[in-house]
């Protein structure tokens, strides 16, 4: 790649195909995380983060060497990091003593910083410490949100979002039945956050739909909220705004009733129903001889009525 | 039999489905938000706080995410179903919640060139083929790119044109002209490219060159000079500097496609000066041709002795040659007809 300040030009195709998947789409590709190490981390930390990698594999990236980086006093290498590895949503693992066993989860909208919320993990189960087969790597997780903090509390529903962003896996346009094996629960209880992550057991019921029960899988973290750094209300709106390609054309004047037909509706201008160009039956044609026939009776006519 | 009646039965088939469905009801004092299209379930209920206790918490958390995941799992079962290679799949809906974008959408970009003056014409894209056939090598090949079918530059034998020097290279001088078409079309791609960002390039001379001549320097260095707030009014010169004169409107070119009725317009004056018999008459020419005859004769009557002298000095003062003796020296263009006043 060539640079000449403001255009990039790729030399080989390859190259080519990989500046134009960095570019920016009508509809997006799922977003990718990067998962960073602090300056100083304690077991819990990095064993959470590696959890976490592997939850979100492959879109995700770890950087497993220690970066001196304060995320909520400069966000600029989290900027340059993101840059690099199109990533953006972040996880940043951290410990001190003001602040043990620290994570801040976070989002970035155009390569700069839109929400991040500082989490202190209180209690932490490892994937290694619960001894059940876990499911295939990137399937799309089930996501519960329970408690009314996360519908009145307007941290709350940021940090809803977030997670949501998060954890959601790839937008998909059908789901496979069977498939839906993983279920993330999030409880919002008294400040703190209950995460807890569960393998789904598909058990025969009376009917169709199948009765679920639940085995522990997986990690499980007990969140307690620290500080936060939202983004400004005309901020986040921008983020949401769409593109105008991205909402389907309403196709007009037709209309589907009752039934399920569909129908259609045509404008036309106003019509002579006199002059009206219907089929010509020629045999309905009058003949010339019969007309003759008809002007001399009609002739006859005449004159007897005169007469 | 007689003794059952119609109530009974509905009663019964009601239990009976009761019983069925038993398995997977769950009963909530709130319904939940549902998003199927993001596998998402929200539980708005409050969550009794005596039942969480120390001992029992996973046990209450395990029993609410099985009942939501109940609800989520029912919602997602009502979803139509297809078949997709023997598997059952359930086809989503579009997500409703709303998730901020990663990257802002993208600007639809402004038309090059070349799609602008073929929009005015009317000319389509003709889609052409991959291969051509190459007679010389009788195989198909690319129509552009390595190894192409009609390659200029990998000629063996060239022969020299009769108007040509004979000791000039002339595969140098095909490969030379390869290399300059291929900047020129980089240079205009990136044309199009600043053009559709709106950044301003640099012209010819002022983006950084390695060796640049002193004709470039001086450029540059007039420019950056009147790059101040008042136009370079207050710069002063380096010591034996010169202030460059013709520093003003250059002549300014119609578009090749633009105006077509003004075009016509002025075509057909020009072909109407160009019929009439009668000569134009320039009026400035001519009066400023009378003030120069009376400047000279008064000149002559007053300056008897030295008639000769003056006269000759008044010849060669006409207007033009006069104003641009300097500017003439640098730069053949923006001559303005100067009203400058002869020698009195």
């Amino acid at each position: 790649m060539t640079r000449y300040g403001f255009a990039l030009k790729a030399k080989t195709r390859r190259s080519k195909r990989f500046l134009q998947s960095r570019q920016p789409k009508l509809t997006e590709d799922q977003k990718s995380s990067m998962i960073i190490r602090g300056g100083n981390t304690s077991q819990t930390v990095s064993q959470a983060l590696k959890d976490v990698y592997a939850l979100k594999k492959p879109n995700a990236v770890l950087y497993k060497r220690k970066n001196m980086v304060r995320p909520f006093d400069d966000s600029t290498a989290l900027e340059f990091f993101s840059k690099k590895s199109d990533c953006s949503l972040f996880l940043f693992g951290s410990h001190n003593k003001k602040r043990p066993n620290n994570l801040i989860f976070g989002r970035m909208f155009d390569f700069h910083v839109l929400d991040m919320f500082e989490l202190g993990i209180e209690r932490f189960v490892s994937l290694r410490d619960v001894k059940t087969d876990t499911c295939p790597e990137g399937t799309k997780p089930l996501l519960v949100f329970a408690g009314e903090l996360f519908e009145t509390d307007r941290e709350h529903q940021r940090l809803r979002s977030l997670l949501t962003d998060f954890f959601c896996g790839p937008r998909v346009s059908a789901v496979r039945l069977a498939g839906l094996e993983h279920v993330l629960h999030f409880t919002a209880l008294e400040g703190k956050i209950y995460m807890r992550s569960y393998k789904v057991l598909l058990k025969k019921s009376g009917c169709r739909t199948p009765r679920i029960q639940l085995q522990d899988m997986g990690p499980s973290f007990d969140f307690v909220m620290r500080r936060n750094h939202m983004a400004s209300d005309d901020l986040y709106k921008t983020a949401h705004r769409q593109p105008r390609g991205v909402k389907p054309k309403k196709k007009k004047n037709i209309s589907h009733d009752a039934f399920g037909t569909r129908l259609g509706r045509l404008h036309m201008q106003k019509q002579d129903l006199d002059k009206l160009q219907t089929r010509k039956m020629k045999g309905l044609r009058k003949r010339r001889g019969e007309q003759t026939a008809e002007t001399a009776a009609a002739a006859a006519k005449a004159p007897r009525t005169d007469e | 039999m007689a003794s059952c009646s119609v109530e009974d039965v509905l009663t019964k088939a009601e239990r009976d489905e009761a019983e069925k469905l038993k398995g997977i009801t769950v009963n909530k004092e709130l319904d939940l938000e549902f998003d199927p299209g993001n596998l998402l379930a929200f539980d708005k209920n409050r969550i009794d706080t005596r039942e969480f206790k120390d001992n029992k918490r996973e046990d209450f958390l395990r029993s609410l995410a099985r009942d939501n995941t109940q609800l989520l799992i029912n919602e997602v079962w009502k979803l139509p179903t297809e078949r997709v290679e023997e598997i059952i799949v359930a086809k989503l809906p579009d997500p409703t919640t709303s998730l901020p974008r990663e990257k802002p959408a993208p600007k639809p970009k402004p038309p090059t060139k070349w799609e602008q003056f073929a929009k005015l014409k009317g000319i389509q894209k003709k889609k052409k083929t991959n291969l051509v056939w190459d007679e010389v090598h009788k195989e198909w090949r690319r129509r552009w790119g390595y190894k192409r079918a009609k390659d200029d530059t990998k000629e063996w034998l060239i022969e020299v044109p009769e108007n040509a020097d004979p000791s000039e290279d002339q595969f140098a001088k095909r490969n030379k002209a390869k290399k300059e078409r291929v900047a020129k079309n980089e240079y205009n791609r990136l044309k199009n490219i600043a053009r559709a960002q709106k950044i301003k390039v640099p012209g010819m001379g002022l983006a950084p060159t390695p060796r640049q001549s002193k004709a470039e320097l001086a450029q540059a260095v007039n420019v950056a000079k009147i790059s101040t707030a008042s136009v370079g009014k207050f710069q002063d010169n380096l010591p034996k500097e010169k202030t460059p004169k013709n520093t003003g409107k250059k002549r300014k070119f119609q578009p090749l496609i633009g105006d077509f009725s003004s075009e016509k317009q002025k075509q057909l004056d020009l072909l109407k000066v160009m019929d009439s018999k009668k000569p134009r008459l320039d009026i400035t020419k001519a009066v400023n041709k009378q003030m120069r005859e009376e400047d000279r004769d008064s000149a002559q009557k007053s300056k008897k002795g030295f008639g000769k002298k003056g006269r000759r000095g008044n010849m060669s003062g006409k207007g033009k040659g006069k104003a641009g003796g300097k500017g003439k020296a640098k730069k053949g263009k923006g001559q303005k007809p100067h009203m400058k006043q002869g020698k009195r």
